[in-house]
């Protein structure tokens, strides 16, 4: 009975997302368009989640090149260190790290930001003064999660080896131009591409979620902390199903 | 046992050539919950309207339905000679940019100077002013509150009073016709809670605005409001001046005064 209730709540969540998904491509691109707020919004989620993302990005590029150079060496391959960590990052790692730590600080925000403005009635607020909150809000934050992902994830990836090249000059030497051309020389287009075409799903998830999740926030300041959490939790969860789809297509069209 | 209500909501006129509010037997339910059962009201121009109801009576959802975001289940709402139900959203947008709501919560931008939360409904409502008048109307609202050096602070920096009289200059800002108080001296101590009333009177006189105020303090409807109409059991129970409700003996009114 427990069970078939937990059932039945996810289900009723997963429409409810749906509704309100499509709810967004409809109210999305119709005018009128809210350009001033959209700018606001990749300014505030982009830019000012730099910083987080490029720590975060030049830890895991370091600890990465460390922990693989022992391995490396006792296979004679420590030449190829460059190459795999240069893989590793830009294919999965960074695309994926990054949406997390991504989905932790803006997809909480958000859910807070707007679990709060509906509790204190801000939202209400916001329709008696003429404005579609749905599209002030929602379609706005949305549309500069998904746009500013991807930007993130390639500065991310960039900063990511840039501390792997240092993890190399560790206990090595290895010029910056040489470290670069190995790490080039074994990426191709089919390493990029798919890396970049998913960054803007999870960016998608992150956003609808936070929304979604802030959007319909209730019970007052407890439900703006349980919105703020169910949204990194839920978009977390979707950031792996969507890499697991993202793997199965891409080796389905021949990107593996 | 009750004794009669003072006046019976169906004996209420609602047709009259200076009402810019006519509500008709409205009806809104939540669940097994009726809030709004059979309710009639009236505003007329020039005139300040108090809805006095427990907690939890429908006073703010009735409210939230007058301005379209709620809908009723059922009845008729005419809001300055228009009905809501058949608006679309650009000409509810436009019966909007008539009226003022002051929400109980107060409802200020957190992200916004008090500066941008009063130009925000300018900017939303498409009037058009130049940046010289814009910002002149801001003050102008703003002293008329008794806040003008607060016009670059955050929300955050304010007190509940002059959160409160913020919210009241955004209001007055597009120069309404009606403004809709929800709960205006809630949380406010009682000093405070005066001051309020006082400037709602105050404002009211200054813009020649109508008023519909939904509270439970006596205080604040005795200070305000020119009629009184008794929220109970989600109907019209009872209407009437302070005085006139005040002697009145019938329990479900006589607890209010108490």
């Amino acid at each position: 009975m427990a069970l078939s209730h937990t059932w039945q709540q996810f289900l009723d969540e997963t429409g409810d997302i749906s509704r309100f998904t499509r709810r967004f491509f409809l109210q999305g691109f119709k005018p009128r368009y809210e350009i001033a707020e959209l700018l606001r919004q990749c300014y505030i989620i982009g830019y000012k989640s730099l910083p987080l993302v490029g720590l975060t990005g030049f830890i895991m590029g370091l600890v990465l090149t460390m922990q693989l150079r022992p391995s490396l060496i006792s296979y004679g391959a420590e030449s190829e260190l460059p190459a795999m960590v240069g893989i590793a990052i830009v294919r999965e790692i960074g695309p994926v790290i990054t949406a997390l730590i991504f989905a932790g600080k803006i997809g909480s925000s958000i859910g807070a930001e707007l679990g709060s403005m509906k509790v204190t009635e801000q939202i209400d607020a916001m329709e008696v003064s003429g404005t579609n909150p749905f599209k002030y809000l929602v379609v706005t934050r949305v549309l500069a999660a998904t746009l500013m992902l991807p930007v993130l994830v390639i500065l991310g990836d960039a900063i990511s080896l840039y501390g792997s090249y240092l993890g190399v000059n560790i206990r090595g030497i290895t010029s910056f131009s040489l470290f670069f051309q190995q790490v080039f020389d074994a990426l191709s287009f089919s390493d990029f591409f798919p890396a970049l075409i998913k960054s803007y799903f999870f960016g998608f998830a992150v956003g609808i979620i936070g929304c979604y999740k802030g959007f319909n926030s209730s019970k007052g300041t407890e439900g703006v902390g349980r919105s703020a959490n169910s949204a990194v939790v839920v978009s977390s969860v979707l950031i792996f199903i969507i890499d697991l789809l993202a793997v199965q297509i891409t080796d389905i069209l021949g990107f593996n | 046992m009750t004794t009669a209500p003072i006046i019976e909501q169906r004996s209420i006129p609602v047709v009259s050539t200076d009402s810019v509010i006519e509500i008709e037997h409205l009806y809104k339910t939540f669940g097994d919950n009726t809030v709004l059962a059979d309710f009639s009201l009236v505003l007329r121009k020039g005139e300040n309207v108090a809805v006095l109801g427990k907690s939890g009576s429908g006073k703010s959802v009735l409210i939230k339905c007058i301005i379209g975001l709620m809908r009723a289940d059922k009845g008729s709402i005419r809001l300055l000679g228009q009905d809501i139900d058949n608006l679309d959203h650009q000409e509810l947008d436009e019966i909007r940019s008539r009226v003022g709501f002051l929400f109980q919560s107060n409802a200020l931008y957190d992200s916004m100077t008090v500066r941008e939360n009063l130009e925000f409904p300018l900017r939303r409502h498409w009037i058009k002013m130049t940046s010289a008048e814009q910002d002149a109307k801001v003050l102008e609202v703003l002293s008329n509150v008794g806040l003008a050096h607060a016009v670059d602070m955050m929300p955050a920096e304010l007190s509940g009073g002059m959160r409160k009289r913020i919210a009241l200059a955004r209001t007055l800002i597009l120069d309404p016709e009606i403004i809709f108080y929800d709960e205006p001296t809630t949380g406010l101590d009682p000093i405070t809670g005066k001051g309020i009333s006082k400037l709602i009177r105050e404002m009211g006189e200054k813009y020649n605005t109508s008023a519909l105020i939904i509270s439970h303090d006596m205080n604040c409807i005795r200070m305000t409001a020119d009629r009184i109409i008794m929220l109970i059991d989600g109907t019209c129970y009872a209407q009437g001046s302070y005085e006139e409700l005040k002697l009145n003996n019938d329990p479900k009114v006589k607890q209010f005064f108490e």
